[in-house]
């Protein structure tokens, strides 16, 4: 690889801009699309390895290349600067998230508590609008307060993010929901909400609550089968 | 910062404070190979290693390739599979078989 293309790579990672770096296997000669003007299949090639987030091979003119994609990294969207947040934040960071941490209550949202992390402290409607979750987003709510995490969710059911966690039992996400449809959302909005938010491993402490819903996000973008849920009851009385 | 990203910026800084360098890459692979293609090791003259290309069987190989690209400069493409003796040699029991390109970091 040469300076000048490993200097482009870093600079596309640094701009989370989406790039694919295609090598031709017969004599290392590399180029980054869509930098580069490429033959039709290889620009192809490059931008569903980008779309798929999946490497690829590709034989063109009896020449094996290889497609590697290098998309900016998955985003999770933390909304409650609490206890759960601080033990979720850095495993996700480690995980491989870009992750940004939203909550008006200076007190909770301080960089004291979370070194280094991307904080807002606007309204929880607003920050979400500015965030703008996309189909590589997370979003999770840990406020525990209706007013908080509420507007949040709102945004998020609009969005198409990939996953939403709301800290909360049943009977809290039972009220939520109600709440929710008085929001215009209807059952189908609804059911991408995982509530109460984790795989279901009987956590108990802040590290371990924090490890279940790491593990559900995992879950969901890999389209394991731990991470479906069977349909909630019918509403009953709550 | 995902963990391919990580082995990259590892690479070039051991590139910028001088160190010769050598990138290895999956490309393809078949069975049960438990790292996909695109994951990377970062191999340098003194012999550090960064990120992997399998769950541990083949980095020494690969290494070794590595520091032979570094002193010719030319990539080489490494074939790993149960079929090859030199696999076996190496240890690649999970059944799996992988090609991984070694490339100098010029």
């Amino acid at each position: 690889m040469t300076p000048a293309l490993l200097a482009a790579l870093q600079a596309a990672q640094a701009a989370k801009r989406p790039v694919a770096l295609l090598t031709r296997l017969s004599d290392g000669e590399q180029c980054l699309w869509p930098d580069a003007a490429l033959p039709g299949a290889l620009a192809e090639a490059a931008e569903a390895a980008l779309r798929d987030d999946a490497a690829a091979n590709l034989t063109l003119d009896g020449e094996a290349w290889f497609v590697h994609p290098h998309n900016p990294p998955l985003r999770l969207i933390v909304v409650g600067a609490v206890h759960i947040a601080q033990a979720l934040v850095p495993m996700a960071q480690t995980t491989g998230f870009a992750v940004t941490v939203v909550d008006p209550r200076r007190a909770w949202a301080t960089a004291d508590r979370f070194p280094g992390i991307t904080l807002i402290h606007e309204w929880t409607d607003d920050a979400m609008r500015a965030l703008a979750p996309d189909a590589r987003t997370a979003v999770v709510t840990l406020t525990h307060d209706p007013k908080l995490d509420d507007p949040a969710l709102d945004i998020a059911l609009r969005s198409p993010c990939f996953y939403i966690g709301a800290l909360g039992s049943r009977r809290t996400h039972a009220k939520r929901v109600a709440r929710l449809a008085e929001m215009g959302h209807g059952e189908a909005a609804m059911a991408r909400i995982r509530a109460p938010v984790g795989l279901d491993i009987a956590a108990v402490t802040a590290p371990e609550i924090a490890l279940s819903i790491l593990a559900e996000v995992v879950a969901a973008r890999r389209g394991a089968a731990l991470a479906r849920r069977a349909a909630p009851a019918p509403a009953a009385a709550a | 910062m995902s963990d391919s990203e990580d082995v990259l910026a590892t690479a070039a800084a051991w590139r910028a404070a001088g160190e010769p360098v050598a990138l290895a890459t999956v490309v393809e692979t078949w069975g049960s190979s438990p790292r996909p293609a695109g994951s990377r090791l970062a191999v340098s003259a003194t012999g550090k290693l960064a990120g992997s290309v399998s769950g541990g069987c083949i980095e020494g190989a690969v290494a070794d390739a590595a520091q032979q690209t570094m002193r010719t400069g030319s990539p080489q493409l490494l074939d790993f599979g149960i079929s090859d003796e030199r696999a076996w040699e190496v240890g690649l029991a999970c059944g799996g078989k992988l090609k991984v390109f070694v490339e100098k970091l010029a």
